[in-house]
């Protein structure tokens, strides 16, 4: 055998093990067996988890999940998908399972790669039961018939093929803080990490979009626009605890300032949750280590 | 090293000095006279907000007669003609101040935002004196206007 066609043999054996060892993987058949889902403890996943805030339509009218928002970045153009119960335009007719495999997994229904734009980075992390409670409540909201726009990527971040080997090097199931030693550090690093997704626009992402674990939490140019998305580790934050608590609650912040920006649709969203939910996502953030701010 | 050279390094630095300056201080006097007058207006709605934030937070003892008074200014602070503040080129573009352009380019949709708070005000200011459970209730959607206003028309700080 020739060295040039053993070679163009193992090149080609490569790919196939790459693309089989990065191939979608959505959730197995029996995944949500014995899973039954609660529209109102949905309700509050839905509102943690911020669905609304992307996949409202560019009118923003309350819970018609429509999509049709624009999402600049990097590397081109995202446009949030209808998820209404429309079962044509939107998500109606998927099973429980494909609309879990696509929020979890970031796969789609055809079975191909998601966009890591929906941030099953963090909502991989997730309790199956908390994804059921949602879908459940999902299928309680009104239905659009607003068509889908394909996303504008230019190439080659519009194969989505390319998203197999992003998924292998930036999906992982590790929490951030790795012990959480009380009930009330476990939940709020569920909320913050998991369902919340904060790290999404607060923690700064390399060339290839994924996130810089090493700048965890320590602020990110703006993607949307101008400013920056502040660095909320415990080397700028210097609010209590009970001040955090009180700012996802009323959107003021301790001197009276009021939330702005894209952080006012998330306070819109935490204010829907219980006191001691705030109180644990504050009480989590204040365990993020100092990232000391870039340099401008 | 050299004199000469010092001299060039001393030259570069106050240059680069200067240039700073000159960004952030290139509005005309009547554009950072309009700027200036904007922040002085939110320091002093802020200011008004902390007792009766405070209140309703539970922070400090409900007073009818401060809350009365903290929101009758907030009232008539929102309640006053905005329009001369919005001189054009005292955008974010321009540097010294948050506010977006669609404060220009969506006049319309500001205007309706500038008139949510100064409803709220007014419901505030009617009940302010009326006992903490009034208070607390009427705080809210001041809250949500300033929230909604600075959601689509101020810039996060760079």
């Amino acid at each position: 055998m020739g060295a040039f066609r053993s070679f163009t043999l193992l090149a080609i054996a490569g790919v196939a093990v790459g693309w089989f060892v990065t191939r979608p993987q959505p959730f197995t058949d029996n995944a949500l067996d014995g899973l039954i889902g609660d529209a109102e403890n949905g309700a509050l996943v839905f509102a943690v988890a911020g669905c609304a805030s992307c996949h409202t339509g560019p009118d923003g009218t309350d819970y018609l999940l429509e999509g049709g928002k624009r999402f600049t970045s990097d590397f081109g153009d995202f446009i949030a998908p209808n998820i209404s119960s429309d079962p044509e335009h939107g998500v109606g007719s998927w099973a429980d399972l494909e609309l879990a495999s696509a929020i979890m997994k970031g796969v789609g229904r055809d079975g191909s790669h998601l966009y890591p734009a929906l941030p099953y980075v963090a909502y991989n992390k997730a309790d199956t039961q908390d994804v059921v409670d949602l879908i459940a409540y999902l299928r309680t909201l009104p239905a659009s018939d607003r068509p889908n726009a394909p996303h504008e990527l230019g190439f080659p971040f519009n194969q989505r093929i390319t998203l197999g080997p992003w998924k292998a090097i930036f999906v992982g199931t590790d929490w951030e803080l790795a012990d959480a030693p009380t009930p009330e550090l476990e939940r709020g690093r569920y909320l913050v990490e998991a369902l919340g997704h904060c790290t999404e626009c607060h923690t700064p992402r390399n060339m290839l979009g994924g996130l810089q674990i090493a700048r965890w939490m320590g602020g990110a140019p703006n993607p949307s626009g101008e400013g920056r998305v502040p660095n909320i580790t415990t080397a700028v934050l210097r609010w209590s605890e009970g001040e955090i608590a009180e700012y996802l609650k009323s959107g003021f912040t301790p001197d009276f300032d009021s939330v702005g920006g894209s952080m006012a649709a998330v306070v819109r969203n935490t204010s829907k949750l219980s006191d001691t939910d705030r109180a644990a996502i504050a009480a989590y953030l204040k365990t993020i280590p100092a990232v000391a701010n870039e340099e401008p | 090293m050299s004199y000469k050279a010092l001299t060039m390094i001393a030259t570069a630095g106050a240059l680069t000095i200067a240039g700073a300056a000159f960004a952030e201080g290139h509005l005309t006097q009547d554009q950072q006279r309009a700027v200036d007058a904007r922040k002085a207006h939110m320091s002093l709605n802020s200011f008004n907000l902390s007792p009766l934030g405070a209140m309703a937070q539970d922070k400090m003892p409900y007073d009818a007669e401060v809350a009365a008074a903290a929101a009758a200014n907030l009232a008539a602070f929102a309640n006053m003609s905005h329009d001369s503040y919005w001189v054009e080129g005292t955008d974010s573009s321009g540097g010294g101040t948050r506010a977006k352009a669609e404060v220009w380019t969506d006049r319309a949709g500001f205007n309706a935002a500038d008139m949510a708070l100064a409803t709220a005000t007014i419901a505030l200011a009617a009940v302010a004196g009326d006992g903490l459970n009034a208070l607390k209730a009427a705080f809210g959607p001041v809250g949500g206007a300033c929230g909604a206003c600075h959601e689509a028309y101020r810039a996060p700080r760079s």
